[in-house]
């Protein structure tokens, strides 16, 4: 199911039309007018409420200054691109985008390296404890900011990583490796077993068949995980906080905050860096959602 | 050779009868399965590195009682070697029942739990109507989806901040219900309207990941049981609950336990909503950081030992989740 594009046609949604006796209401897949506006009218509100505090952000980054939040109205007549040009110009905006690259791409090539051949074990082996296994990788899901972070700051303090990008990856890697394993093993599961067995049967070796047939097949899989570990590295906002104490290495999701403090809020400021780091991620993400319906849900019947 | 599984049953091809000697299987197990091991190799060692190592520490540390004043730091050039002594139980014990408990640890607890409970249960809810929605056949179709992701596409920190301007003290929000005479709560100030912005934010940022999964699970549904329903006469009513949720099952249940895993660690959002202002509108990941990195003296070992009870409620309802599930011949995608 990992792959099921969404927006595919419902299946086999026969029109009973030829069949069906005459003079027995409505048939199924053909709605009153009633219905189907209230269907349209229900989809419309929660579009508007989906989409509308992120159009506020951006309204609200055309306004000049930095109290142009509490009454909107006045942007209309002043819109400007000032706050933008502001940020690119005169604050580590750049900084800011290089970690954050640095760090989530680090996190996605560790990540789903480390994870394919995990993934693939899991999907096709039963071997003796694979089921605790599997309930390892489930339980490091389950792991709170709360009980690995105490012990990562000392760690990372002894090995002088505090501040530092490597410490950062690190730390992103504990959760995104037993994720991507998670879920390669569900889009490995889509792979039909028999290509294996063709593979085993003209004399290739376990590590041969995974290489050389399924790895080629599992690319949109490693492209979801990989966008998966890209986007929990790019968003994680506790560990880069704490452990990143230079504002030229903040991350953005650190960097954002660093417009509000107790003395001064330049909203205006926050509102324009927030749209220009928002917008390539959700292009992005909209590229890849066609394969986002999660591995993670796939083959749920499967023990 | 390779082991062929009967994925239905999950039983090995040639299971032989009397069990052999515990080294004679450890070794037969090994050769047979060698490669199966070397495969997860690769993460056993991450996590037993990254995740088993520093947990056992932070489990040693709830022990003890570690504060940023008595741990190995470093000043300058000076070296000071850690001071904190082994104290037992006593964190624990402190945390459950020392003087204040209830307000440092129940009350947040009881938060934590409605905040779960009431988050998944929106999460699924909206999710899964808009999926039904999404699911006839209907002009826009493709568009009104689109949209809909938009909270999920955009990444959490940018959106939350959205969520504050507009719930600021006069912000857009405020403004709206000034406009038709409502009385317009302090939303970031009052304890019962912070609770209640930070369910609303949630369940704004988690309804698309339900809707896409519910929707993929929908769409796997066979359209030949539906016209059978109808041949046998079933409502509309009827065919929903016959049908389409026992469809559902397996991934409603694979969904609901992640959702209540990642709202129980949700910790963006209240984070960034409120900063430090609202002692009591954290749950227990938030708080639990803001006793180990957000006060001065910072207290490590109450923070470790808050993050262990944490773990250990989660594992404890997994297990649970698990367990009825399987009473009800359900099996999670693992």
């Amino acid at each position: 199911m990992s792959t099921t594009t969404v927006t595919s046609p419902a299946p086999a949604d026969r029109d009973p039309a030829d069949t069906a006796p005459a003079g027995k209401g409505p048939r199924r897949g053909e709605r009153s007018l009633a219905g189907s506006l209230t269907s349209h009218g229900i989809l419309v509100v929660a579009s508007l409420i989906a989409l509308f505090p992120i159009a506020w952000l951006v309204y609200l980054s055309l306004g000049p200054d930095k109290d142009d939040y509490l009454h909107p109205g006045d942007i209309l007549g002043k819109m400007t691109f000032d706050n933008y040009s502001f940020v690119l110009q005169h604050t580590p905006f750049f900084d800011w985008m290089w970690s954050t690259l640095l760090v989530s791409l680090g996190t996605t090539v560790i990540g789903v390296l480390v994870a394919a051949t995990t993934g693939y074990a899991v999907s096709r082996m039963r071997f003796p404890g694979y089921k605790k296994f599997m309930w390892v990788l489930l339980v490091t899901q389950m792991f709170p900011v709360a009980v690995l972070m105490v012990p990562m700051y000392e760690i990372l303090s002894e090995l002088q990583l505090i501040d530092n990008y490597l410490g950062l990856i690190l730390v992103y890697c504990s959760t995104a490796v037993p994720y991507c394993a998670w879920l390669l093993k569900g889009y490995f599961d889509t792979i039909p077993f028999e290509i294996d067995e063709a593979g085993r049967v003209d004399g290739l070796s376990p590590f041969g068949t995974f290489a050389r047939l399924i790895l080629p097949l599992a690319k949109p899989g490693l492209a979801v995980a990989a966008f998966y570990s890209f986007i929990t590295a790019f968003g994680e906002v506790a560990f880069a906080s704490t452990f990143m104490l230079s504002d030229t290495k903040y991350t953005f999701a650190v960097g954002l905050q660093s417009f509000v403090s107790e003395h001064d809020a330049q909203r205006n400021l926050m509102a324009a860096t927030a749209v220009l780091v928002a917008i390539p991620v959700s292009a992005f993400f909209y590229l890849v959602q066609k394969n986002l319906v999660t591995g993670l849900t796939a083959g749920g019947t499967k023990g | 050779m390779t082991v062929v599984i009967d994925r239905a049953t999950g039983k090995r091809r040639g299971e032989r009868a009397p069990r052999p000697g515990r080294l004679q299987r450890m070794k037969h197990s090994y050769q047979r399965y060698w490669y199966a091991y070397a495969m997860i190799a690769p993460v056993v060692v991450v996590l037993g590195v990254l995740v088993l190592y520093p947990l056992a520490r932070g489990i040693y540390l709830t022990f003890t009682d570690a504060t940023s004043l008595n741990s190995a730091r470093t000043i300058g050039v000076n070296h000071i070697d850690a001071t904190y002594k082994f104290i037992g139980l006593d964190n624990y014990a402190d945390i459950l029942w020392g003087p204040t408990a209830y307000d440092r640890f129940w009350s947040h607890f009881i938060w934590t739990i409605v905040w779960t409970a009431l988050c998944v249960l929106l999460h699924y809810v909206i999710g899964l109507g808009l999926a039904l929605l999404l699911n006839q056949k209907l002009r826009g179709r493709t568009f009104y989806r689109l949209i809909l992701v938009l909270p999920w596409a955009v990444p959490t920190f940018v959106t939350v901040f959205g969520w504050r301007f507009m719930l600021a003290d006069g912000g857009i929000i405020n403004s709206m219900l000034d406009a038709v005479h409502l009385r317009s709560p302090l939303w970031l100030e009052d304890t019962f309207w912070q609770r209640f912005a930070a369910i609303m934010v949630n369940t704004w940022c988690g309804v698309p990941f339900m809707m896409v999964s519910l929707l993929g699970g929908l769409q796997s549904i066979d359209g030949v049981l539906y016209e059978a329903a109808e041949m046998d006469g079933a409502n509309a009513w009827q065919r929903f609950r016959h049908v389409t949720l026992p469809g559902l099952r397996s991934v409603s249940s694979t969904v609901v336990l992640l959702g209540v895993i990642w709202t129980f660690n949700q910790f963006a959002i209240i984070f960034l909503l409120f900063g430090d202002t609202a002692p009591d509108a954290q749950i227990l990941v938030t708080w639990a950081y803001y006793l180990g990195f957000g006060q001065q003296p910072r207290d490590y070992a109450q923070s470790a030992a808050y993050g262990v009870l944490l773990l250990s409620i989660l594992i404890v309802f997994t297990s649970v989740y698990r367990r009825w599930l399987a009473r009800n011949e359900q099996q999670l995608a693992i």
